[in-house]
């Protein structure tokens, strides 16, 4: 009986080309962004049931609430322009700029998450929170949203989630772009931000009990960079894009869906 | 990476290279302009179905443009193109079953056979 060996000796240009014309990590950025996007639908479709099912659906966002809101977008979608600026920094081999295009993106997204804090923390003093979070101490809830959160708790329990869901996503991903942007170096700052936010606001804000995503996500980050240290190349940064423009083309749902859907202007 | 992978990449990084600057500028201002249009109607208060039906074709408009140059769909193969968005579009109108048994709470109450 013949022995048969197999031989690999092929070389990297032998490969099957690949199915996608483009690189592994992307594809599997594009799948991951698929699944989140049925995670996203799933929470949108639920809003819409409740929405279309209730036949008294309050509308508490008045002018102020917009006001804010379109704030939050312009900051996305400005960040969005910035990320693909980095992009097109990190295809050139321009580091620097890389770099200044990434913090920018980064700034956008701080903001985004500061206003939509503030927005949380003025929404759940005047009544309209859930069970979950803590009371705001000397502070008396404006009666109409105390009366939203008791007549219709899908409002607020679908507001919170949806929201929440997209705030946490935001989050993560300015720590993302900041491990890309500078490595090791961002740890201490991620714990700095997390100490800031944990001490300098009182227990019942959101910013204080939602600070510590910011501890775990450095411990992870940590752990990740100690095992596998590496020079991110444009490959990473345009990987890293693609989940930034995706958080922001869920806000592009959930602005009119959850805020001009649900807005009474007077 | 391999060298498989590294040349992918430099060919990807070779494709946004042709890419100009003033493209991104256009299509962010576009999203602006976009987001413009829905506030406004955000204040016209208007009937909620006729609303949302706008709003949603608006949103769909916005997530088309992100998705066709910011994440540079666009630029992909067309199998790329083809699978991710069919089997996506495909799976989120799956959910629009829902939808008939709001309508139902909404006409025939909780309680109703």
């Amino acid at each position: 009986m013949a022995d048969v060996a197999v031989q690999h000796t092929m070389t990297a240009s032998e490969f099957e080309p690949s199915l996608f014309g483009t690189y592994s990590k992307k594809i599997g950025m594009w799948l991951f962004l698929l699944s989140d996007s049925l995670t996203f639908g799933a929470l949108l479709f639920a809003y819409t049931y409740g929405r279309v099912s209730t036949p008294n659906w309050p509308t508490p966002f008045h002018s102020e609430s917009i006001r804010n809101a379109t704030l939050m977008t312009a900051f996305l979608l400005t960040s969005s322009l910035t990320m693909v600026l980095a992009v097109r920094a990190a295809v050139f081999g321009d580091a620097k700029k890389q770099r200044l295009w990434l913090l920018a993106t980064m700034a956008c997204g701080i903001g985004f998450v500061i206003l939509h804090g503030r927005e949380w923390s003025n929404l759940i003093a005047e009544g309209l929170t859930l069970p979950v979070f803590p009371v705001v101490p000397h502070h008396t809830p404006n009666p109409e949203f105390a009366n939203v959160a008791k007549d219709v708790p899908q409002f607020a329990a679908t507001f919170f989630g949806l929201t929440g869901m997209h705030m946490l996503h935001v989050t993560l991903g300015v720590i993302y772009l900041g491990i890309i942007a500078l490595r090791r170096m961002f740890i201490p700052i991620l714990l700095g931000f997390w100490l800031v936010a944990w001490l300098a606001t009182p227990d019942y804000s959101p910013f204080h009990y939602g600070a510590h995503v910011l501890l775990l996500a450095a411990i992870v980050a940590g752990i990740i960079l100690w095992f596998k240290p590496k020079v991110y190349d444009a490959a990473d940064v345009e990987v890293a894009g693609l989940y930034w423009h995706f958080v922001d083309l869920v806000w592009m749902f959930i602005f009119p869906l959850v805020y001009l859907m649900s807005t009474k202007i007077v | 990476m391999d060298a498989t992978q590294v040349a992918l990449a430099e060919r990807v990084a070779e494709q946004h290279r042709h890419h100009s600057k003033a493209q991104f500028f256009y299509v962010w201002i576009a999203l602006l302009i976009l987001t413009g249009i829905e506030v406004y109607l955000g204040y016209q208060n208007m009937e909620p179905v006729r609303m949302l039906s706008i709003l949603m074709g608006l949103s769909i408009l916005k997530a088309g443009l992100i998705i066709a140059y910011f994440m540079h769909m666009k630029f992909e193969v067309s199998r790329m193109k083809w699978l991710t968005m069919s089997s996506l579009v495909v799976c989120l109108s799956l959910m629009l079953i829902f939808l008939p048994d709001a309508y139902r709470l909404l006409h025939l109450g909780v309680g109703a056979r």
